[in-house]
């Protein structure tokens, strides 16, 4: 820096201007040098995505590999399942148009998909209501906590499908059963963990809001839920992949045009390579889902983990 | 705006009208009990503040201090005698008694302006226009010099700014008290010295009435009208009371080679470290 600031000196030496010119000289030095920036920030963008691709190598050749070693497994004449070879010769429409509409029932896997996610959607919606606020009371209140605790830890074990029957036999019908399995399901570990994240809350909080007088509901809005939130986020992220887990499950079950009764349906029209593609659409489903919750949950829990 | 240092004149004057003290502590006791076993805290403490008052509060560790803070803000309740504030009982919180708690306790979540302004818009939402309450925030953040600072979350900003919009946060509440745990304790030192300069100028401008509670000597010296110096625990009570007569503003530099200065301290010094040395709990 010394440097370069005596070259403009030099520069400047052997003419008639003063210190003044080269503080100016020095001065566009500097300003030349911005317009460098946005060159930077692109160039940035450009290593992330190069480091993206170099991240998602491994994983591609991995998956390769296993196809051409299952390929290769099922490739002879005693195979009992397809080949990666015979799925996509069999099931290419498939694979490739998610969204074709033959029949009532002769529809594309995007299709069935979106009717189940929109069972989760309810069903999860209302886990996730019911969910945070039992947690609030559970984690609020010692004797809410002494009553509704046992209760939960037992409930929550029961499998989802074991609620099946008797939710049948509640609402006489396919369709709400299916979202109330998904709504039992999930609903216990954002219970558990709202209460946790409530009962976590630092005594500072509690002595702030006492200072203020909050009232209850303004503690809730401006203390528990931001304080609580990356428990909670965790406890949806949770329900969330039980509740897509529920959901092919049960569809099995109940029937419809949902992804898990599409499973059932092939498995007795013994097209084993359907369900092959079905597994694939369901697990990249169930993976965006749980990404989407812990984006969302990070976005909402920007400012708690920095405390 | 708030005119400059009549306000702690005009305390002095209302303080001869009215002859009665801001807050009264009568003979209170504080113990806790847990389990079968109860530990005596505090033991018949009394003392009365005056409006516009500086009090510290100075003792080992252990010694109740906090817990008469707490008391004092209403966070605890006194297990016998009362407190009275403006001849009213205090048993639970409110932003007239405002803290400024030891580890700044703002709400991560929220900006700094936003840490103020959830107290301004608490206290005033009902007296006060939503451009007032900006303003107020706004002015109170400049009190403490972090209105530059105004869209950070206490995550991005040192641990000495973080206190600043703590003090800043408390003084928007307009409290009758402020009460200070320990406000500088976790700051380092050049930090430490510059944040109680700053408390100093609000205190001389605003005329505030504040209890502080510290385990610093110089700091209690410097910033206080009085000294309330606590003997150990279990059962802690006010040992002695020293009146800080050094003539206001103070410098620190400056204090050095003022007459009263060095015998303040070593009074202090003498209570803490002589009579009151600070024994080692045993458990």
């Amino acid at each position: 820096m010394t440097a370069s600031n005596l070259r403009v000196f030099e520069m400047h030496a052997g003419t008639p201007s003063t210190s003044a010119a080269a503080a100016t000289a020095i001065e566009n030095r500097v300003v030349r040098v911005s317009p460098l920036k946005p060159n930077s920030r692109t160039a940035r963008a450009a290593t992330a995505v190069a480091r993206g691709i170099v991240n998602a190598i491994p994983a591609l050749i991995v998956v390769v590999l296993l196809l051409l070693v299952w390929e290769m497994a099922s490739s002879g004449p005693k195979a009992s399942l397809p080949s990666p070879s015979k799925i996509w010769l069999e099931a290419r429409d498939l694979i490739t148009q998610p969204f074709f509409v033959y029949g009532p029932q002769d529809i594309g896997l995007g299709w069935r998909i979106l009717t189940s996610l929109q069972r989760v959607a309810i069903g999860f919606a209302l886990a996730a209501m019911v969910g945070i606020m039992l947690g609030a009371l559970v984690g609020q209140s010692q004797w809410a906590m002494r009553g509704l605790d046992p209760l939960f830890q037992v409930l929550r074990t029961v499998p989802p499908l074991a609620w099946l029957p008797i939710s049948l036999a509640a609402f006489r019908d396919s369709v709400p059963s299916a979202i109330f399995v998904i709504f039992i399901t999930s609903i216990w570990p954002i219970i558990i963990n709202t209460a946790v994240g409530i009962r976590n809350i630092p005594q500072d909080y509690r002595n702030v809001a006492a200072v203020l007088q909050l009232n209850s509901y303004e503690f809730f809005r401006r203390i528990m839920v931001p304080a609580a939130a990356p428990y909670i986020f965790t406890g949806l992220r949770i329900g969330v992949g039980l509740s897509w887990l529920a959901i092919v499950a049960a569809e099995m079950l109940t029937g419809g045009v949902g992804i898990g009764f599409f499973i059932w349906d092939a498995w007795n029209s013994s097209k084993l390579p359907d369900i092959v593609v079905a597994l694939v659409y369901i697990g990249l489903v169930g993976f965006c889902l749980d990404r989407a919750i812990a984006a969302l949950g990070g976005l909402a829990t920007r400012g708690t983990a920095a405390a | 705006m708030i005119a400059p240092v009549t306000p702690r004149a005009h305390a002095y004057a209302q303080k001869t009208l009215l002859d009665r003290p801001l807050l009264r502590i009568d003979h209170v006791d504080k113990s806790f009990r847990r389990g079968g076993t109860t530990t005596e805290v505090l033991k018949d403490v009394s003392l009365t503040i005056e409006k516009g008052e500086y009090v510290s509060i100075i003792g080992h560790s252990g010694c109740g201090k906090s817990t008469l803070l707490n008391l004092v803000a209403g966070l605890i309740q006194v297990s016998a005698g009362g407190i009275l504030l403006e001849d009213r009982e205090v048993n639970a919180p409110g932003p007239d008694r405002a803290v400024v708690f030891q580890n700044h306790s703002l709400l991560p979540w929220l900006t700094a302006y936003d840490n103020v302004r959830l107290a301004v818009d608490k206290v005033f939402g009902a007296t006060k226009s939503r451009a007032e309450r900006h303003g107020w925030t706004m002015h109170n953040l400049d009190l403490v010099q972090m209105g530059h600072a105004k869209d950070k979350r206490p995550g991005e900003i040192s641990g000495g700014m973080k206190q600043r919009v703590g003090i800043a946060r408390a003084l928007a509440m307009e409290p009758k008290v402020l009460l200070m745990d320990e406000p500088f304790g976790a700051l380092d030192a050049l930090t430490r010295a510059y944040l109680q300069d700053t408390v100093m100028q609000i205190h001389t401008r605003l005329g505030n009435t504040v209890i502080m509670i510290t385990h610093d000597v110089d700091e209690a010296v410097l910033l206080s009208d009085r000294i309330v110096m606590m003997t150990n625990g279990p059962a802690a009570r006010i040992g002695e009371v020293l009146d800080v007569k050094l003539p206001r503003p103070r410098n620190r530099i400056e204090l050095a080679s003022v007459p009263g200065y060095l015998a303040a301290r070593e009074a202090v010094l003498k209570f803490l470290y002589e009579r009151h040395r600070y024994v080692e709990a045993v458990a």
